[in-house]
C-alpha cells in the first residue's frame, strides 16, 4: 500500500494522511494508491504539512500499518532510545517491528 | 570570558525580530517551505525526523552559569526537558515547535546567546580547546584570537553564501584537543622569537572524503591573522566547487589544486589585501583580551586526600592538569554507562550550572568530546565538586575510556541517518562497564556516526563504527587506528560490516587483540601503530 507522511508545520510533529486530514498516529493512515501525487499537491500547496511524501508500506496480521523503511518506522513511534517520549499508542505490539 | 558590547545585543535582538517575522509569515502561509527553509537554517532551526531542532552556538565551548540555567529553562519550557551537547560544542534541541522559535531565539538573547551561523553554508561556530585559558601547557589563551574570529566571520557579507559550509578550529598548544586539523581551516596560535603569531593548516575535514589539513603557512603576524584567514576564505569562495555538492568542501579544492597552488593563490590575495586593510585594529584585540583575564587564583592545597577509592579513580580520570598548581579542570561525563551520549537533563544543567558558580569562577565549557568542564577548580574543592556530581548521575570515572563514546544522534533523530547511534554507544560502555574491563584497556577513543557526513568523528576514532544502509537494515563498518590529537591519522576499515549485535562483538575482540598483544604502558592506538591491521582483521574475519 502507499501512505503519504511528513511534519507538522506547527509542531514539527510526524504525521500521516487519514484519508480527510493528517494523524499522528500511524495506524490511522489510509491507502492513497493513484492518489497520492494528486493529495500531495494539493496538501503541498496548502501549507500546514511541510514536505508530505508518499512511502510504501504494509498492513500485518493485527491490521497495524507498518511504513516500509527503517527511517519512517522510527519516525512512526519515535526514538527508539527514548521510549518514553513515544507517540502514545494502542498497538500491544510495542516497538518489535520497528528495527 | 566575553560579554557583547551594545553593537553585539543589538545585531542579535534584530536578528530575533526579523526570524521571528519570518516564521510568522511562515505559519500564516504566506511564505513555502522551499522559501523558509533557509531562513530557518540561517537561525540553526532544522527539521529532523520527529520535530524542529535548535542548534544553539556556544562560541568555543565557553559559557557561564547564567546562560547554563537559560539552557535548563529552554529545556524544561520549550523542549522535552533535556538537551544534546554536541561535537561543535553546542547544543541541540529535538523537539521544539515552530511557532515556539522566535520565543526561545529572544530568551537565548537576554543572555548573550543565539543561533546564528549553526547551519548554512557560512562560517559555523568557532570551535577551540576546551581546556583553553587553564592548560598548563598554552601559549596563551587562544580564546581572544577565536572570538576575534567569531566577530569577523559573524555576518561576513563576503562569507555568507559559501560554496559549502566551513569549520574553524584555535588552539594555542602542541597538544590538539580540538581536532584542529580535521577543519576546514585549523589555527596553532604559537609563540616564536617572543612573538606571538597564528600557524594555518587548510583542507582538513571527516565526512564522505576525509582529510587531515596541511600546513599551509607556519607563522601568520598576529596583527596579520584576520588577513590571512580572509585570504584563505577568497579563494575557497571564489574556485571551490559549486557544481557538485559532494565536492564542495575547501578540502576538495586543497586537493585538486595541490597545497602548493592554494598556498601560493591564498599568498597572492593575502599580499593584496594587505595593501587594502582588512585587519582589525589591535585596540580591538587588546578590548577582547581583556575579557579573558585570569580569574582571581589564590593558593591552596596542592595535594588531596585520596581515601576514597571511588573519589580516587574519578581524580585520576577525569581532571586535568591546571597551569595554576591549586587547581585542576575537571570533566563532567555526559556518559554515563548505558546513557545517551551527551544528552543532559535540565536538572542536570542546573547542577552544573551551580557548580560553575561556586567553585569555577562561574565558568563552563562544552567539550567536543559531548561532555562539559569546571575548567578552574581548587584542589581543595574538589571532592565537593565529585560528591555533587555523583549524586546528580554526571559523576563517571571515564574520561577517554572506551566508554566516553562520541555519538552522533543517528537515525534515532537525524533525518540524514542510514542507522541508529546511540544503541550501540549505550550497549557498548554498559558492557565495558559491567565486565570491568574499561580501566584493564585505559585509553581508548570510540566514535559512532549514522551516516557517512561523519558527526560522529568515526574516522577520528582509534575503534570507528560508521552505520550504512544495507538493503533496508542497519549494518555497521568498522575501522581501526584514527586520530584526532596531534598525532592525527585516518581510521582504515577493517574489512565487511557487522549487524548491531556483530559490531559490538566485534569491538571485544578488537579489544582482546590488543589487550593480548600490548607492551607496558602502550595505549590502544599505539598497539594497532605497532602492530598494523592484520591481527585485528584476523581476529575478526579469520576462520
Amino acid at each position: 500500500m502507499k501512505i503519504l507522511t511528513g511534519n507538522d508545520l506547527r509542531s514539527g510533529a510526524v504525521t500521516w494522511w487519514n484519508g480527510s486530514g493528517w494523524s499522528l498516529f500511524v495506524d490511522d493512515a489510509v491507502d492513497v494508491g493513484e492518489e497520492a501525487e494528486e493529495i500531495l499537491a494539493r496538501e503541498e500547496a496548502a501549507r500546514r504539512v511541510n514536505v508530505p511524501y508518499a512511502i510504501e508500506a504494509s498492513i500485518d496480521a493485527a491490521g497495524h500499518v507498518r511504513p516500509a523503511h527503517i527511517k519512517d518506522r522510527v519516525r512512526a513511534l519515535g526514538p527508539t532510545v527514548r521510549r518514553d517520549l513515544a507517540v502514545p499508542t494502542a498497538d500491544k505490539t510495542g516497538w518489535d517491528w520497528v528495527i | 570570558m566575553y560579554r557583547y558590547d551594545s553593537y553585539d545585543q543589538a545585531m542579535v535582538d534584530a536578528r530575533v525580530e526579523e526570524f521571528r517575522d519570518q516564521a510568522r509569515r511562515r505559519l500564516e502561509g504566506k511564505l513555502t517551505e522551499d522559501q523558509f527553509k533557509p531562513l530557518r537554517l540561517m537561525n540553526g532551526l532544522y527539521l529532523q525526523l520527529h520535530a524542529y531542532m535548535l542548534r544553539v552556538a556556544i562560541p568555543y565551548g565557553t559559557l557561564d552559569s547564567r546562560q547554563m540555567l537559560m539552557l535548563a529553562d529552554i529545556a524544561e519550557k520549550y523542549d522535552r526537558g533535556y538537551g544534546h551537547f554536541t561535537t561543535r560544542q553546542n547544543i541541540q534541541y529535538n523537539w521544539i515547535k515552530l511557532e515556539d522559535a522566535a520565543d526561545i531565539l529572544a530568551d537565548l538573547a537576554t543572555v548573550e546567546m543565539h543561533a546564528i551561523q549553526t547551519s548554512g553554508n557560512c562560517i559555523r561556530n568557532i570551535s577551540s580547546d576546551h581546556f583553553a585559558g587553564a592548560a598548563a601547557d598554552e601559549v596563551v589563551d587562544p580564546r581572544p584570537y577565536a572570538e576575534l574570529m567569531r566577530q569577523w566571520s559573524s555576518f561576513h557579507p563576503e562569507f555568507t553564501y559559501l560554496p559549502r559550509k566551513f569549520k574553524i578550529a584555535v588552539i594555542a598548544s602542541e597538544k590538539d584537543r580540538a581536532a584542529m586539523r580535521l577543519h576546514d581551516i585549523g589555527v596553532r596560535i604559537v609563540k616564536r622569537d617572543g612573538e606571538i603569531g597564528a600557524q594555518f593548516y587548510a583542507g582538513g575535514g571527516m565526512g564522505r572524503t576525509p582529510m587531515i589539513a596541511p600546513l599551509i603557512r607556519d607563522f601568520v603576524p598576529i596583527d596579520q591573522f584576520i588577513t590571512y584567514a580572509e585570504a584563505c576564505l577568497r579563494v575557497y569562495n571564489r574556485y571551490g566547487r559549486r557544481d557538485n555538492k559532494y565536492k564542495a568542501r575547501i578540502k576538495i579544492l586543497v586537493h585538486e589544486l595541490g597545497a602548493a597552488e592554494y598556498i601560493r593563490q591564498v599568498e597572492e590575495e593575502f599580499a593584496h589585501l594587505l595593501s587594502v586593510g582588512v585587519e582589525p585594529p589591535r585596540e580591538e584585540l587588546a578590548r577582547i583580551a581583556a575579557h579573558f583575564a585570569d580569574p582571581a587564583f589564590v593558593d591552596g592545597p596542592k595535594t588531596l586526600d585520596r581515601s576514597d577509592p571511588d573519589f580516587a579513580l574519578w581524580v585520576d580520570r577525569n581532571t586535568h592538569r591546571h597551569k595554576h598548581d591549586a587547581y585542576v579542570s575537571a570533566v563532567i561525563s555526559l556518559k554515563p554507562a548505558g546513557g545517551i551520549p551527551g544528552d543532559a537533563t535540565a536538572e542536570q544543567m542546573r547542577v552544573v550550572a551551580k557548580l560553575a558558580k561556586d567553585y569555577s569562577f562561574d565558568e563552563l565549557r562544552v567539550m567536543h568530546t559531548q561532555n562539559l568542564l569546571l575548567p578552574h577548580v581548587a584542589i581543595r574543592d574538589l571532592h565537593a565538586v565529585w560528591s555533587a556530581l555523583d549524586a546528580a548521575g554526571l559523576g563517571a570515572p571515564n574520561m577517554d575510556t572506551i566508554e566516553d563514546i562520541i555519538a552522533c544522534p543517528g537515525l534515532d533523530y537525524c533525518s540524514l541517518a542510514n542507522a541508529r547511534s546511540i544503541p550501540l554507544a549505550q550497549r557498548i560502555s554498559e558492557r565495558f562497564a559491567e565486565t570491568g574491563r574499561t580501566e584493564v584497556v585505559g585509553e581508548l577513543k570510540l566514535k559512532i556516526s549514522g551516516c557517512i557526513n561523519a558527526c560522529g568523528h568515526h574516522h577520528a576514532g582509534h575503534i570507528g563504527i560508521l552505520g550504512v544502509d544495507k538493503k533496508g537494515t542497519e549494518n555497521y563498518q568498522l575501522s581501526l587506528g584514527g586520530s584526532e590529537a596531534e598525532d592525527v591519522s585516518l581510521a582504515k576499515i577493517t574489512g565487511p560490516g557487522f549487524d548491531e549485535d556483530g559490531v559490538i562483538a566485534a569491538v571485544e575482540k578488537v579489544t582482546d587483540v590488543y589487550l593480548a598483544a600490548r607492551t607496558e604502558g602502550e595505549r590502544f592506538l599505539d598497539t594497532y601503530r605497532r602492530i598494523g591491521m592484520e591481527p585485528f582483521k584476523e581476529a575478526l574475519y579469520g576462520q
